[in-house]
C-alpha cells in the first residue's frame, strides 16, 4: 500500500486530534526537529466527527504544500462541529528535515474516531503517500 | 487469500461467485500462488466494487492486485451510465493518472556507464524531486486552464518536447472533455509550484538497459533491441490530482445518501454517471490527467536537457506513456450495440490489443506497449496488449508489483544506506534526497514483478516483450 496508517491518543477528543496531525508529520519527518517558527491558523466544519479528522488532516496537507512548510505542534479547539487550531512550524530545510515521503492526502481508510471506556479518546485514519 | 472460496476457471483465472449484494461475478486474474499471497482485503474488496450500480460483467483484479481505497489497486470494473451506472473517486485514486513513460536513447551500454556518475548527479540536479522541490515554471490562471485543457499538447505548444511526442500517448497527449472549471482553486494552487516536478514516495526516473527479449517481432516494432538504453519515468498528477481526489471523495460521500446509493464501504464513495456530480467529477478528473500527461511531458523535456548535455548524439524519443488510475469511456458491443462504457482501472494499465484504431499507426499491427515499472533493484517490464484481452478486463493489464510489506515494517528491515550501498554494487545508482525514503522503497518491499508480469501474460491480458533492468535510479 502507498500508505501510512496515522494514530493519536488523548484524555480529551482536541489532544488525540493535535497527536494524530503530529503523527501524520512524523510520516515525513522527526517532528522534532521542526521548529516553531511560525504559526498557521485552520478552520473546517463538519458535523461528523470522522469526517472532520479527515478534513483536519487534509487542511494541514494544504497548508504544507502551498506554503512548503512543515509543521511541529498543534493546538486544536473543537466545539460542535467546527474545528479551530494553530499549527506551528517552519519553511521546508530539505538538508535538516530530510523528508522522506509526501503526503498527498488523508483517507477514509481505518477511519475511527472512539471514546474509550476510560474516557479517553482514540482517532486514526490511513494517509496516501 | 483463502483459494477456496474461488472457482478455478483456468490457471490464471479465477471467479467469484455472486453472493450478497453483488450484481456480477468477481474475476481475479493471477497464478495460484499469487493468489494465495494477496491479502483477504482484495477479495472483499472485489466483491464491494461487485454491488455498485450499472456494473457490467464483472470486478476484475489484476495479477498484482492489493488492499486500496474502496477499489483493490490492480481493480478494473466498467459501467454502463444507462443503467444507473456511477463514476467512482475512490476508484481512480489520489494520485490520477498516475502512470509510466519510457524513452529510446540510441546510446550504448558503454556510453552510459563511462558517465553514469555524472548522468545520476545531473538528472538528479536538474529534475525537481520530493518533497519541497519546486518546478522550473509556475502558471498564471488562464495558462493554468489551458494546460488543464490540453496536456502534454499544450506542453508541446510551450516547447516542451516536440509534435511526435503525442501519438505515443494516451488520448494523443490530452484528454478531451477535462472541465478546469471543475477544478477547485486550492487544487490549483497546489499545484502552482509543482509543475515539472517528479513527486516522491514510489515515483521514480530510471535509466535502463534492456536485458531480456521475449518476442523479437513486437520489439522490433517498439524500437527495443537487447542491451538497449532507456529512459523510464513515474509519476501522476501531483499535488492537483491529490486535491481533486480528497475534495471529490467527500463531496461522493456526503451525496450518496441523496442518490439512494448504500456504500458497502464509504471509502467506494461514488456517484451516478449521469448527476451533476458525477460530470463534475469526470470534468475535474479529466483535467488531472491533462495535468499529469504536461507533468510527464515537462520532466521528458528537463531530461532530455540533461541527455543533451552530457551524450550529444543520443535521440530520446518516446516509445509510449501509459496511465493507471482513470476513467475512461471506451466502446465495447454490449447485447447487441456499440456502448460507451465507463471504464475504473485503478492501479491497472490500459492494453489495446492490434488493430486498436486508439493506436498510432505505427504501432497498430502489434498492439499498445504496456510498461510496468518494477522496484529500484529487479526489473520493469514492456508488454503488448493482445486480442485476447478485450474479453479480458476490457483490455486491462497489471501497472508494477505491488508492495508486500508495509513502509513501517521495511524501514524496520532495512537501512536505506545499506540499500543504496547493496545495489551500488550491483553497478545501480540511487539518488535521492532521504535515506529513509530509499528503505521504504528498498526492493525488498515489493513482490516479484517478474510473477506479476508472466501471470499477466499466461492470462492473456498483454504479452511479454522485453525486460529492463535499472543503471541509474533518481527518486524523490
Amino acid at each position: 500500500m502507498a500508505d501510512i496508517g496515522v494514530r493519536g491518543f488523548g484524555s480529551t477528543l482536541t489532544e488525540a486530534f493535535e497527536q494524530a496531525a503530529l503523527g501524520m508529520m512524523a510520516v515525513i519527518t522527526d517532528p522534532a526537529c521542526i521548529r516553531a517558527e511560525q504559526a498557521v491558523s485552520i478552520q473546517c466544519e463538519e458535523p461528523d466527527r470522522e469526517l472532520l479528522l479527515v478534513d483536519w488532516l487534509n487542511a494541514l496537507v494544504y497548508e504544507m504544500t502551498t506554503r512548503n512548510m512543515l509543521f511541529g505542534r498543534f493546538e486544536v479547539d473543537i466545539e460542535n462541529s467546527c474545528l479551530q487550531a494553530t499549527a506551528w512550524g517552519e519553511p521546508i530545510d530539505i538538508g535538516r528535515h530530510r523528508p522522506a515521503v509526501e503526503v498527498k492526502g488523508a483517507t477514509y481508510t481505518a477511519l475511527e474516531v472512539t471514546q474509550l471506556p476510560d474516557g479517553g479518546w482514540r482517532v486514526q485514519c490511513v494517509v496516501d503517500v | 487469500m483463502d483459494i477456496s472460496k474461488l472457482t478455478p476457471v483456468s490457471d490464471y483465472e479465477w471467479r467469484i461467485e455472486p453472493h450478497g449484494g453483488m450484481r456480477v461475478p468477481g474475476v481475479i486474474y493471477a497464478s495460484e500462488a499469487l493468489i494465495r499471497d494477496m491479502d483477504d482485503k482484495v477479495y472483499e474488496q472485489v466483491c464491494n466494487v461487485a454491488m455498485l450500480p450499472g456494473i457490467v460483467e464483472a470486478s476484475y483484479a489484476m495479477p498484482d492486485a492489493h488492499w486500496g481505497y474502496g477499489f483493490p489497486i490492480g481493480g478494473v470494473a466498467a459501467f454502463d451510465p444507462e443503467q444507473g451506472g456511477v463514476v467512482s473517486a475512490g476508484g481512480v485514486g489520489f494520485d490520477i493518472s498516475c502512470g509510466v513513460r519510457t524513452l529510446h536513447t540510441g546510446l550504448t551500454p558503454q556510453e552510459v556507464r563511462q558517465a553514469k556518475e555524472h548522468l545520476a548527479n545531473a538528472l538528479f540536479q536538474h529534475i525537481p524531486a520530493g518533497v519541497g522541490s519546486t518546478g522550473h515554471i509556475r502558471l498564471d490562471a488562464v495558462a493554468m486552464d489551458d494546460m488543464l485543457r490540453g496536456g502534454a499538447r499544450w506542453a508541446v505548444e510551450q516547447g516542451y518536447g516536440v509534435a511526435e511526442d503525442l501519438e505515443r500517448i494516451e488520448e494523443h497527449g490530452c484528454m478531451a472533455d477535462a472541465m478546469p472549471d471543475q477544478v477547485s482553486e486550492h487544487a490549483k494552487r497546489r499545484q502552482r509550484d509543482e509543475m515539472g516536478t517528479l513527486g516522491s514516495g514510489n515515483h521514480y526516473l530510471e535509466v535502463q538497459r534492456v536485458t531480456q527479449i521475449y518476442d523479437e517481432r513486437i520489439a522490433a516494432a517498439f524500437g527495443i533491441h537487447l542491451d538497449d538504453i532507456k529512459v523510464s519515468i513515474h509519476c501522476g498528477s501531483r499535488g492537483l490530482g491529490h486535491q481533486i481526489g480528497t475534495e471529490f471523495l467527500k463531496r461522493m460521500v456526503v451525496e450518496a445518501p441523496s442518490h439512494g446509493l448504500t456504500l458497502p464501504d464509504r471509502e467506494l464513495a461514488c456517484a451516478p454517471i449521469r448527476s451533476p456530480l458525477g460530470e463534475a467529477y469526470l470534468g475535474a478528473m479529466r483535467a488531472a490527467i491533462n495535468c499529469a500527461l504536461a507533468n510527464r511531458q515537462i520532466i521528458t523535456h528537463l531530461t532530455r536537457q540533461v541527455f543533451a548535455d552530457l551524450f550529444p548524439h543520443a535521440r530520446l524519443e518516446l516509445l509510449y506513456d501509459v496511465s493507471h488510475n482513470t476513467c475512461k469511456v471506451e466502446e465495447h458491443p454490449l447485447a447487441g450495440r456499440q456502448r460507451n462504457l465507463y471504464i475504473h482501472r485503478k492501479g491497472a494499465t490500459r492494453a489495446f490489443g492490434p488493430g486498436h484504431p486508439a493506436l498510432p499507426e505505427t504501432l497498430r499491427e502489434v498492439g499498445q506497449p504496456v510498461l510496468i515499472g518494477g522496484t529500484m533493484g529487479t526489473a520493469s517490464y514492456i508488454l503488448a496488449g493482445t486480442e485476447e484481452g478485450r474479453a479480458h478486463a476490457w483490455s486491462s493489464a497489471c501497472h508494477g508489483a505491488g508492495r508486500r510489506m508495509s513502509r513501517r515494517q521495511a524501514t524496520r528491515t532495512w537501512r536505506g544506506r545499506s540499500v543504496e550501498n547493496e545495489l551500488a554494487t550491483r553497478g545501480i545508482l540511487i539518488r535521492s534526497p532521504s535515506r529513509r525514503g530509499v528503505a521504504e522503497e528498498a526492493p525488498g518491499a515489493y513482490k516479484d514483478v517478474s510473477e506479476v508480469v508472466e501471470s499477466s501474460d499466461h492470462a492473456g491480458l498483454a504479452r511479454r516483450v522485453a525486460r529492463l533492468e535499472p543503471l541509474v535510479c533518481v527518486k524523490g
